[in-house]
Formats: C-alpha cells, structure tokens, sequence
C-alpha cells in the first residue's frame, strides 16, 4: 500500500546521504597523543570522587564527601594540612600536587553499578579526572575498579569490605586501604570465643551481594574454627528496609547468636528489629541469645541508637584512637565540620593523600607510574599504625580494631569503645588464599 | 525517498543531521568556561542518548500505536545486556554477534511474556508485565546469580574463554569491544579554538542503529499494519465485531518493541561491557514510559527527544554540587549567596529526581502532547496567524495517537 516512486534523482540523494553515514566514523578512528589518559597539561589536576549520595549508604558517602574536600583543601596548602604533617612520607609539601591544584569533581553512585559506572565515566570522558576515588559498597567499587581498569586511570577504592575487591576481582589500577571480610573474621572470632564461648550456634543474616557472601563465608569461617556452628543463613535484599520477617524465624531455629552480615541503613533497620523481637532477653540453650554486627561503623551505631550497646563488631578506625595521625585528622575535621569524622571518611582521606603522595614520588600521573610507586609501599601516620600496600593484590595491611557498642555514651558521637587492637600479622592471610583465589591484577594500564 | 512521503523524509533527515552532528551541538560552551558544567557533549552520555532513544522508540511502537501501557518493558533491555555481555565472555569481543544474539533472546523472552500477558488488556495487562518485570530482576538478583553474578553485575575477566577472539591481549588486559578492530571506545578529539569536540567510534555505531530503527518505526507507522495497531487502540471491540482477530497484531508489536528494548540492552552492553540487575527494575520500565510520555506518545520522533531530556537531567544536574553553585553565584553579597545556594539546593546533585519531577508535572499539565506539541505550539506561533489553517492541518496528518 505504499506507493514508491523511484527517480534518478531520489536514488543519487539516498546512495550519497547512506554512503556519508556509513563513511562518517571511518574518519574519526584516529587517537590523540597524550601519552596516558587525562594527562593534566594545565595548572590544575581533577580528581573524581564518586559517592552514593541516595540509598541504603548515602550516611557513608555524605562523610566521604566531607572527607575528600578537606583532603583536596590540605593538599592545596589550606587548613591545618592534618595528616599531612604526621604522614611518614613527607613528598606532599601542600602545594597541590606536582605543583598542580588540586580540583575535584563529585558524583553520586545511587549504590547502584550502572549509575556508578555511568557517573564515573562522565568524570573521565567529560571532567578529564585522571583518578577516581569512593564508593560505600563493594559492589560498585568492583564494578568502578572494573571501569578504570579499562579506561586507564586509577582506581582508590573507599569503603569496599569485600574479599572480591582484591581477592577474584583485583585489578592492577585499583588500590583498596580499608580492610575486609577476612580481616574482620580474623580479629572478631577470638573475640567473639572469649566473650560468649567456644559452644554456640550462629545464625547469618547477609546482605546478598558481594560484600555479604564473602564476609559471611569469612566469619562462618573464623567462628567455625573456634567450635561454632552456622545454623543458617539467609540472605536479604540490599534495597529491604524491613527485616521483621528475617527475624521471627531466628527464634524457632535453636541459634543463640545472631550475626548481622548487614551495613549501613541496612544494619540500623535489622538491629532495630531484632531488638524490638526482644532478642536480646532471650535465653536459648541456657545461654544468653547475642547479636554481632561484623562490620561497624559510628554512624550506624549512631542511627541504630540505644540498639547497639554491649555489641560487638569490627572496624578499620575509630576516631577516639590516640595515635598522633588519628589526633591530627579529627582535630581538622572537627573543625571544618563540628563533628568527628566516620571510618568511611577516613578510608577516603587516606586514599586521596596516599594517591597525591605516590603521584609525588612517582614524579608522574601516569597511572603506571603511581601504581609502581604504591606496590609494596610501607607507610606510618595515617592513623592505623604501620601499614603496607601489598603489590601481590593492592591491599592495605594493618591493625584492625575489635569494638563494641559503649554502654554509657557521653555524647552522641561516643557510641563505640575499642576492645582490642588486634595485630597485623594476625589479620594477614597469602595472596592466593582459597577466599581471595580465582583472579587475576593483570597488568596495570595508562590509556590511550 | 526509502518509500517515505516527503514529510517523513525531511523528519528523518533532520534526526539524522542531529544525531550526526550531535558532537558539535551538544558542547556549545567552550571546555574553560564556567558553563562548560552544561556541555553534554561526551562519548558515554551520548551513547546514552541514542541508546535510550532506540528503546523508547521501541516502546512508542507497542505504547503510542496500540495503547498498551507495559510496565516492564526493562526486563528486555536486562535481558539483551545480558545475552551480549555472555557473547562477550564466550564468543568474541567483536560486538555483531552480541547484538544479534542480544535482539533475538528479546525478542524470544518478548514472545512468552507477550503471549501471557496480552491475554488482558489495560491495567491488567499493565500489571502484569510488572509483575514479570519484577520477576526478572528478582531472579536476576539472587535467584540466577551463576549467570547474572547478582548485584555485583555481569563482567568480563581474564579467565573467559572468548573462543573466537583472545582471553587477554599481549599486555595482559581484557580486550576491549570492537567492531572489526575499530574499538567502541577510541574518540577522536577536535579542538576549535576554546572549544573540544570528541567523535566516538562506538556513538557513531549507536547513532546509525538508532537511524536504522527509526527509520524502520517510520515504515511501520505507515504501513497497513500501523493502521491495524492503532485501530486496537481506538477500538479494539468493533475490530473484533469486523471479524479481525487483534491478538496476534498486538503481540507482533509486543514483540517488536521487546527486541527494541533488546537491541538497546546489547547496544549499551557492547559500549560497557558490564550488566546489571538495576537495568530490569520497575524503576527503569518506568524511565522508558516517561521518556514516551515526556516527548509526546505516539509522535515519531517525541520518545527521542524524551529520551535525551531525561537522560541530560540525570548525568548533568546530578552533577552539580553545591561547589559549583557558590562559583556561579560569587558576585552577589556573602549573605544573599548563602540564601540563593540554599534555595538551589534542593533541586541539584541529589535532587535532580525533584527537578525533573517538577518539569514533568509542568509538561503534562500544559503540553498534554509533550514536548513534540510544545515545539509545534512554537512553531504556530512563529509561522503567524495567516497560515493557521495549514499548520493546524499539518499537525493533525501526523496524529498525536
């Protein structure tokens, strides 16, 4: 029913217009010059740091925005410079960084892969970033990882506890400082044996993604070679924001402790339940019932209330340590913003001054140049004692600290007491442990 | 010309002229200057622009012709993603055979839901392919992880087979997408003076699909088969009475617009290698209604625009961070600046849901036929009083439904 008529002269406009559509590209396949991705040729350098500002984390990432604009002012030379000063490498002198100022760019990761990976993207495409840094899920941060690799910039993950981060999904462009699910694993369960025995049961809650698969087969793990038992474990969706109908079968499962494999607003909605079910009243097998929360972090324990005393979990860092880096670094936050800074913020401040300290040494941005100068990099002063930058995995070494819910706050921000620093060389584990086996860093790549 | 009227043939060249020249036109300001924040002239976002096009033409086709409202139309998009970043891992990284696959598992996946759900009309019908949407994601999710890898995402490693292609290059990376050696990814970049425009090989592989199937909408628009499709929409009892079956036109338009959505969904998985289960959520089937809604159901080139619109609010204002509000706003008094920014900002970085929602609100109260009919109220207005009569004929041979 459609009526053609062919003219000479239609089909010479149709032939010339397909032919330059089909020709366009060819021209363009041509790459520029720059010998690594968003080489910074002017006065200045971006930095991209990508944060979940909506969500079950957008807590975490508003503290690691907060903390990336004070490690961004320090850099620059504003400020009372913070850990700068208490650093062990002393190549930052706060004049940016290669002489560059310091600029950022900030998105937001809706906790989400494909809008991380997205927002990302547009900071290397579109703002010129030459490395990307944040995230407050392991799932994001191996899907950013993933994407840096391939653009050719670096990747300084944030708060990722997930074994999978360096462990089967590692790349050589990415660096994680904060610790994972086996550290927490390895420091929690002797904790965990002393403080409620060697005979329990343990029922896992955990949020099913990657970060909860690999910390609870980590803490399954630690406690089940102390003479635990895992009753069960039930995963949940990340997006759940109520947990009541995951807490009711906990009580007719013979389980005497609950193992909370949840973070963030997560975490504050299934304590909260749990403790409404009166879980905590309970005795089972003769034994007081507990609650552990693995991974901890002061604005969980702050949402979560009254909630979380007397529980115990684990962290990366507490800002009521007593080292010189952590002192300096609360001090500075606290000024800026009236409150002491989360693990989360200090995780990204780490990154970032770690990140312009080894572009200093390396005397380079190129992304090869910096991973080199961070590969087996021992450093001091940045609030977690002595710690390596292991070049088999790009993990961060170091003590990790065992804490619980304070039974007496003396403000709001006072919520959690360190139990015990638990050593390094107890935390440490082989690259090619069976929960970290599977991947490969392949090798490091500039772009372009 | 390719059997269009002259109408269809002047609308298809000026989509063309765009999305070809969409480099230049995108980045109107220059790289330095303040409102370069503005420029959505780079490689991912444009991609983004003529992929979402694609889809929201897809669903323009079963949504503004036969008037079925499907809510799940992101199963579709999921599933291609998926389907093609598996041809990636097994296959090889040249991006044919994933987008091939990618439209006929869609188009597979569109024919059971489809037969299912057509089965109702309406909210029913409506309710449904949620239902089946959800579904999808769920099992996605969780439920299927060996084969989606939950919410982690779908990615490549160095460890896949590729049997066409090679596992890792020399240097030892993930190979990246190609079309026989051009890579998706490598831009050419062009300076004018303080301007930068960057031409993608991959949007300009996007952009000519995006023609290919905008074209092909043009053709089923106009042909008998149109008409049938929208005869169901503006009556589908009579139709029956007439002794026509409706049933398999509307699946045939289910499953046409379903291996849309699958093209898109392999399209934007051979630009990044990497899918994940958020693409199936209600939230994404509903954009795509949005972005029909927003540029105007059942025009031709309306669900584009919509696309574009809502993707710009998305990557551009989400971006724009209180930082940049105090540069702008720099030159008024230190207590007004403070006032101002505070005002703003509600509606930017986070809050570009709230803007868009608003622009959204204001769109459908007063342009009921998005934004099409706003350009056409535009046009109206410019052409003056003396051709009204022949720009209102114009505007109803191309019918809103």
């Amino acid at each position: 029913m459609t009526k053609s008529n062919l003219t000479r002269r239609g089909v010479l406009k149709t032939g010339a217009v397909a032919g330059a559509g089909v020709a366009l590209p060819t021209i363009f396949t041509a790459s520029s010059a720059a010998a690594y991705t968003n080489e910074p040729t002017g006065s200045s350098v971006t930095l991209g740091f990508n944060v979940p500002q909506t969500g079950p984390y957008a807590d975490e990432g508003a503290d690691e925005l907060r903390a990336f604009e004070l490690a961004v002012e320090h850099l620059n030379g504003g400020g009372d410079g913070g850990m700068m000063n208490t650093f062990s490498s002393k190549a930052l002198k706060g004049n940016g960084i290669l002489g560059k100022k310091v600029e950022y760019v900030t998105g937001d990761t809706q906790t989400k892969s494909d809008a991380a990976r997205a927002s990302a993207k547009s900071m290397i495409e579109k703002d010129g970033a030459v490395m990307i840094s944040g995230g407050s899920s392991s799932g994001v941060a191996i899907a950013v990882q993933g994407l840096c690799q391939e653009a050719g910039v670096i990747f300084m993950a944030g708060l990722t506890h997930s074994n999978d981060t360096t462990g089967k999904d590692k790349k050589a462009n990415g660096f994680r400082h904060f610790f994972n699910g086996y550290m927490s694993g390895a420091a929690l369960a002797p904790v965990l044996a002393n403080a409620y025995g060697t005979d329990r049961k343990a029922y896992h809650l955990t949020a099913d993604y990657t970060w909860g698969w690999t910390q609870q087969e980590s803490i399954a793990a630690a406690t089940e070679a102390l003479g635990w038992e895992t009753v069960n474990n039930v995963l949940t969706p990340l997006a759940a924001t109520d947990f009541s109908s995951y807490i009711a079968p906990v009580l007719n499962s013979g389980a005497d402790v609950l193992v909370l494999n949840h973070y963030g607003g997560n975490m504050v909605n299934s304590l909260t339940n749990a403790v409404q079910f009166g879980l905590r009243d309970k005795i089972v097998n003769g034994k007081q019932f507990e609650i552990v929360v693995p991974l901890y972090s002061r604005l969980m324990a702050r949402g979560a209330g009254e909630n979380v005393k007397g529980i115990l979990g684990s962290t990366n860092w507490h800002w009521s340590l007593q080292d010189e880096g952590s002192q300096a670094f609360v001090k500075s936050f606290g000024t800026k913003y009236g409150f002491p800074p989360s693990q989360a913020a200090h995780t990204c401040y780490v990154q970032t001054l770690l990140y312009a300290d080894a572009v200093e040494r390396a005397g380079t941005f190129n992304p090869c140049g910096v991973a080199e100068a961070l590969e087996g990099y021992e450093f001091d002063g940045l609030g977690n004692g002595p710690t390596l930058y292991r070049a088999e995995d790009h993990q961060c070494f170091k003590d990790v600290l065992v804490v619980r819910g304070k039974e007496n706050p003396t403000s709001e921000f006072d919520v959690l007491e360190v139990v015990e620093v638990t050593p390094r060389a107890q935390v440490e584990y082989a690259p090619d442990h069976p929960m970290f086996a599977g991947g490969n860093l392949g090798t490091c790549n500039p772009g372009a | 010309m390719l059997g269009l009227n002259k109408k269809d043939t002047t609308l298809l060249i000026i989509v063309a002229a765009l999305t070809l020249l969409a480099p230049f036109i995108l980045n109107p300001f220059p790289t330095e200057s303040g409102l370069a924040q503005f420029n959505a002239g780079y490689p991912d976002l444009m991609q983004r622009f003529v992929i979402f096009g694609i889809f929201a033409i897809g669903f323009n086709i079963l949504f503004g012709l036969t008037g079925y409202l499907s809510f799940g139309h992101a199963a579709f998009l999921g599933v291609g993603s998926y389907s093609a970043v598996w041809m990636f891992k097994l296959l090889s990284m040249n991006v044919i055979p994933a987008i091939i696959l990618a439209v006929i598992i869609s188009g597979l996946f569109a024919v059971l839901i489809g037969y299912v759900s057509l089965r109702r009309s309406g909210i029913y019908f409506s309710i449904l392919t949620l239902a089946f949407a959800q579904m999808s994601f769920n099992l996605a999710y969780s439920v299927l992880t060996p084969i989606t890898n939950g919410e982690t995402g779908l990615q490549l490693t160095l460890e896949d087979p590729r049997v066409l292609g090679q596992s890792a290059t020399a240097d030892g990376s993930i190979p990246v997408t190609n079309l026989f050696g051009a890579e998706m990814r490598s831009t050419y970049e062009m300076a004018v003076g303080p301007w930068a425009f960057q031409f993608n090989m991959g949007y300009y592989l996007c952009a000519i699909i995006m023609l290919v199937s905008f074209y092909l909408a043009i053709r089923i628009f106009r042909s008998p088969f149109g008409m049938m499709l929208r005869a169901i929409k503006s009556n589908q009892t009579r139709m029956s009475y007439t002794g026509l079956n409706p049933r398999p036109y509307t699946l045939a338009a289910f499953v046409i617009s379903g291996m849309y959505a699958g093209l898109a969904g392999g399209l934007m998985a051979s630009m990044d290698p990497l899918a994940g289960a958020e693409r199936m959520q209600w939230t994404a089937s509903g954009e795509v209604v949005l972005m029909t809604i927003l540029g105007g159901a059942g025009t031709l080139i309306g669900p584009v625009l919509g696309a574009g619109f809502i993707k710009y609010f998305e990557n551009i204002f989400s971006k724009i961070n209180d930082n940049i509000l105090h540069g702008w706003f720099a030159f008024m008094p230190d207590g007004l600046e403070d006032f101002v920014v505070t005002i703003l900002h509600p509606f930017i970085g986070k809050g570009w849901h709230l803007t868009l929602g608003i622009l959204f609100m204001l769109v459908v109260i007063f342009l009921p036929g998005g934004l099409v009919e706003g350009g056409q109220r535009i046009a109206r207005l410019f052409r003056g009083k003396k051709s009204d009569d022949k720009s209102d004929e114009a505007t109803q041979s191309t019918p809103a439904e």
